[in-house]
């Protein structure tokens, strides 16, 4: 008795330790030559594997140009960082309109397929890029819904459909800021927020600023 | 002779133990609470920056004053018990039951009953005459303070995991911080856009749940400068610990600079927010849900 109940209760232990341990990796940006970094994204309709692979998702592409499945972030302090994200999905609209206008990025602008802009539409965003802590909000837009080669399977490639968002914003001192997106997207979930609103690794993550 | 026997025929050589009880106990009592009054009492949240947290304080130490005496018994008690009643010897036997004392069960239930209803009188007397104490009080609030009619009103605005906050009198304004004059009265509207939040601006006293579709009313006026802290009260799903943020209390000349410039920084944007209204049924209900 004694010895089947210490086994259960290994196995408990185990498997919370293996729970916390599951989490996804952090990914380094890109160190550039003028001392800033680069963060290259993607946001896909679908992730296409396994566990969930209907959810909505963000990936992000490692120093080697590999995409991973993460979003967690490793930059430096003090450093400028700018993000370029590859849009794939369509618009769903925000929730709060207030989040349409673009905030805490240098100028306050978000270029978006090479133009420059201060926010978007509310209705026509399809996620954002917010980092609450840091007054960072940058509304993506989503995709012509009548275009052709929509992406379905993450990693979406750049000849399908997709809309290109650049912008940089300054990282403050070390800290652990989480970001987030605020489109409710999270498709067949109460309100949109659930699932991978939900999940760090899907539309949701830390930027590590160390 | 049996040991209930010996011990109840013990009981006429007994020291009178609640007459002495009673006597510790009012001695501790004259000690501890005048100390709890005005040595521990200036310390006890939430803190002096509004009229509802000098109230909340006020209340607060009365409780406390009040808990006192029953705690100190009950302590007294307690030790009075160990050190005099401790069983020596080997067995241990039950002292003899005591059923039927009138005069103990009438004290009881007058003193506590005397107890929760002058504390609900109380507590009723001072949610009615503080403007509800800082809570909220949904769309129609029973209790409004004296000046309401010219108080400053800022919507709170909850979603997962974002406070923001509009300010109807300034072109409806939407920011993500909040800064509030000094010594106005603070009409707070709060509601969410999503699941249930609860606005809790610590040191201004201030708790009211965000409903969404609902309009829950709670008044507040900042007395001091300074900062204050807002935090969700309510477990609202994975970035719940992270939905906070600091506001400040500013001069009133200050705080028009600050409303001014926002309405000045944000006037495109606030062009592509939905009119002000009470509550918000945001469309994107039709999408991902």
């Amino acid at each position: 008795m004694a010895a089947t109940l210490a086994v259960l209760i290994g196995l408990v232990v185990v498997y919370f330790i293996f729970f916390l341990e599951s989490g996804p990796a952090a990914i380094a940006a890109t160190a550039e030559s003028d001392g800033s970094v680069h963060l290259t994204l993607q946001t896909v309709p679908t992730y296409g594997h396994h566990p969930f692979p209907d959810w909505v998702s963000y990936l992000a592409k490692d120093p080697a140009g590999k995409w991973e499945h993460t979003t967690i972030f490793k930059v430096p302090a003090h450093t400028l960082v700018t993000v370029t994200i590859y849009q794939y999905d369509g618009a769903s609209g925000l929730r709060n309109s207030f989040l349409a206008g673009v905030s805490g990025t240098t100028g306050g602008i978000e270029t978006i397929n090479g133009v420059p802009e201060r926010g978007i539409n509310p209705d026509d965003a399809a996620h954002t890029f917010t980092v609450p802590d840091l007054d960072v909000n940058v509304p993506l837009p989503g995709v012509n819904p009548n275009a052709k080669n929509q992406c379905g399977t993450a990693p979406c490639s750049l000849a399908e459909a997709h809309n290109t968002i650049t912008f940089s914003f300054r990282t403050p001192g070390p800290g652990s800021y989480r970001w987030q997106c605020f489109v409710p997207c999270g498709a067949g979930f109460l309100f949109g927020n659930g699932g991978p609103m939900q999940t760090i690794g899907y539309m949701s993550g830390l930027i590590e600023v160390s | 002779m049996s040991e209930a026997a010996a011990v109840a025929g013990g009981r006429g050589a007994e020291p009178r133990h609640g007459v002495r009880i009673t006597a510790i106990w009012a001695v501790a009592t004259a000690i501890v609470l005048p100390l709890v009054i005005w040595v521990v009492g200036p310390h006890i949240p939430p803190g002096a920056m509004s009229q509802q947290t000098r109230d909340q304080h006020t209340v607060d130490v009365v409780l406390t004053a009040l808990a006192t005496p029953i705690v100190l018994m009950i302590w007294v008690y307690f030790g009075y018990a160990v050190t005099v009643f401790r069983q020596g010897g080997e067995a241990i036997v039950d002292g003899p039951p005591i059923t039927g004392h009138r005069r103990i069960e009438a004290t009881w239930l007058i003193a506590t009953s005397a107890l929760v209803l002058g504390l609900a009188v109380f507590g009723t007397a001072d949610l009615l005459t503080t403007g509800g104490a800082g809570g909220g009080e949904g769309p129609n609030p029973a209790a409004k303070p004296a000046d309401w009619r010219t108080a400053l009103p800022v919507q709170v605005i909850g979603q997962q995991w974002l406070w923001t906050f509009r300010y109807p009198t300034y072109g409806g304004v939407e920011t993500t911080v909040l800064d509030l004059p000094v010594d106005r009265e603070i009409e707070f509207h709060v509601t969410s856009l999503d699941v249930v939040h609860s606005f809790w601006a610590i040191e201004l006293g201030v708790k009211a749940d965000a409903v969404m579709g609902a309009d829950n009313i709670a008044f507040d006026k900042p007395l001091e400068t300074g900062p204050f802290q807002v935090r969700c009260d309510e477990l609202c799903g994975l970035w719940h610990g992270h939905m906070n943020t600091t506001g400040r209390v500013l001069s009133d000349a200050a705080f028009v600079t600050w409303i001014t410039n926002e309405e000045r920084r944000n006037a495109a944007l606030t062009k592509t927010l939905p009119p002000y209204a009470r509550v918000y049924y945001p469309q994107p209900l039709r999408n991902a849900s």
